[in-house]
């Protein structure tokens, strides 16, 4: 074994955190998400059923992930006529 | 008040059975009544652990099936009688526990015992769920190493949203116990480091169990391994750790490595 193989062995440990905070910080992300799309659906539609009487089939929640942005839209169909919703998150 | 806990991993292998044994004899020998339950249904091995597989007669399902009574059972250490174990069927499959079951016996046993340690069966299926489910406070088993520290991660978030407390808006307390920790490999940034673990899990620590041969002779004998070999570096962490879970305040010894040059030279020549 030659010094620099002796190096490279040396550093394994540094190489195991980094790769799991990068593993992690992804997985923490995603777990989140299939929880939260269908409580946030929920959440949103409670308060504008409120207001405006809606079918539920006519609802669409999305999150997107797109350059460090995340986005949620929300499409509303009411009474014929779209009102759709943009929030950032 | 009984406090339930669950020791658990994610990952299969890390101690937790070896742990389950070795916190409740701890905290048995410092006077508290404690009971221990595999949940660990087809592949029990909590009673091998504590040397009592030869005494089983009854088991948590038939409990739970109605065809014993708990205190049937039970099975009463021969060492320590503050320490009993309800031990898990060997023939059934995990979907024996029925979620009623699991309740009744546990809220059972919060009446009779000041500690209910569930064992935990590896992976996050139906055994792993069950054992969590009603537990106050959880010991999170890890080992220094990527696969275990990630299994840990997942079984956090799963105490943060699974459980009974979690469900009513409160929060499971979370433990860290860090095993088959070897201070001179990371000494050498061959293994990862207790901060680095701390730093990625950030629950709080619990103890470190140093990696030591006495562990191994202790499931040989079949006795926990603070009966065993009470003075051994990995019996004194978790007989530390059992006080820190009654709420003492202990500083947490972190396992370094004694060896001076000479016992190396001696060490390397003995092997």
């Amino acid at each position: 074994m030659n010094i620099f193989n002796l190096v490279k062995r040396k550093r394994s440990a540094s190489i195991a955190r980094e790769r799991l905070q990068i593993l992690l910080a992804h997985e923490r992300a995603y777990t989140g998400r299939i929880d939260l799309l269908p409580v946030l659906r929920e959440e949103i539609l409670a308060v504008i059923k409120k207001h405006v009487p809606l079918d539920p089939d006519k609802v669409r929640v999305k999150m997107d992930k797109r350059n460090g942005v995340s986005t949620l839209a929300v499409d509303i169909e009411i009474d014929g006529a779209s009102g759709v919703l943009l929030m950032s998150a | 008040m009984a406090n339930v806990m669950v020791v658990t991993s994610g990952k299969g292998g890390v101690g937790k059975t070896t742990s389950t044994a070795a916190l409740g004899a701890a905290l048995a020998q410092a006077g508290q009544n404690v009971v221990v339950i595999d949940f660990d249904v087809g592949l029990r091995n909590l009673d091998l652990v504590l040397g009592a597989e030869r005494r089983v007669v009854y088991d948590f399902i038939n409990v739970i099936n109605g065809d014993a009574k708990l205190s049937q059972a039970l099975i009463r250490d021969k060492r320590l009688d503050t320490l009993s174990l309800l031990p898990a069927s060997q023939t059934r499959d995990k979907d024996a526990l029925s979620d009623d079951g699991v309740a009744r016996v546990i809220s059972e046993l919060r009446e009779k015992f000041d500690w209910v340690i569930c064992d935990s069966p590896a992976g996050i299926e139906r055994g792993a769920s069950h054992a969590m489910r009603h537990a106050d406070l959880a010991v999170v088993i890890t080992n220094p190493e990527v696969s275990s520290v990630r299994d840990s991660d997942r079984i956090i978030g799963l105490l943060d949203s699974k459980t009974e407390k979690a469900e009513k808006g409160g929060r499971v307390d979370k433990h860290l116990l860090i095993t088959r920790y070897d201070p001179a490999r990371a000494a050498t940034g061959e293994m990862l480091k207790i901060e680095d673990i701390l730093e990625i899990l950030s629950i709080p620590l619990l103890g470190v169990i140093p990696e030591s041969p006495e562990v191994l002779r202790a499931s040989n004998l079949g006795t926990p391994v603070t009966l065993s070999n009470a003075l051994s570096a990995p019996a004194r962490a978790y007989v530390d750790a059992s006080k820190r879970l009654r709420g003492e305040t202990i500083p947490i010894a972190m396992p370094t490595e004694r060896r001076n040059l000479l016992g190396r030279w001696f060490s390397r020549r003995a092997a």
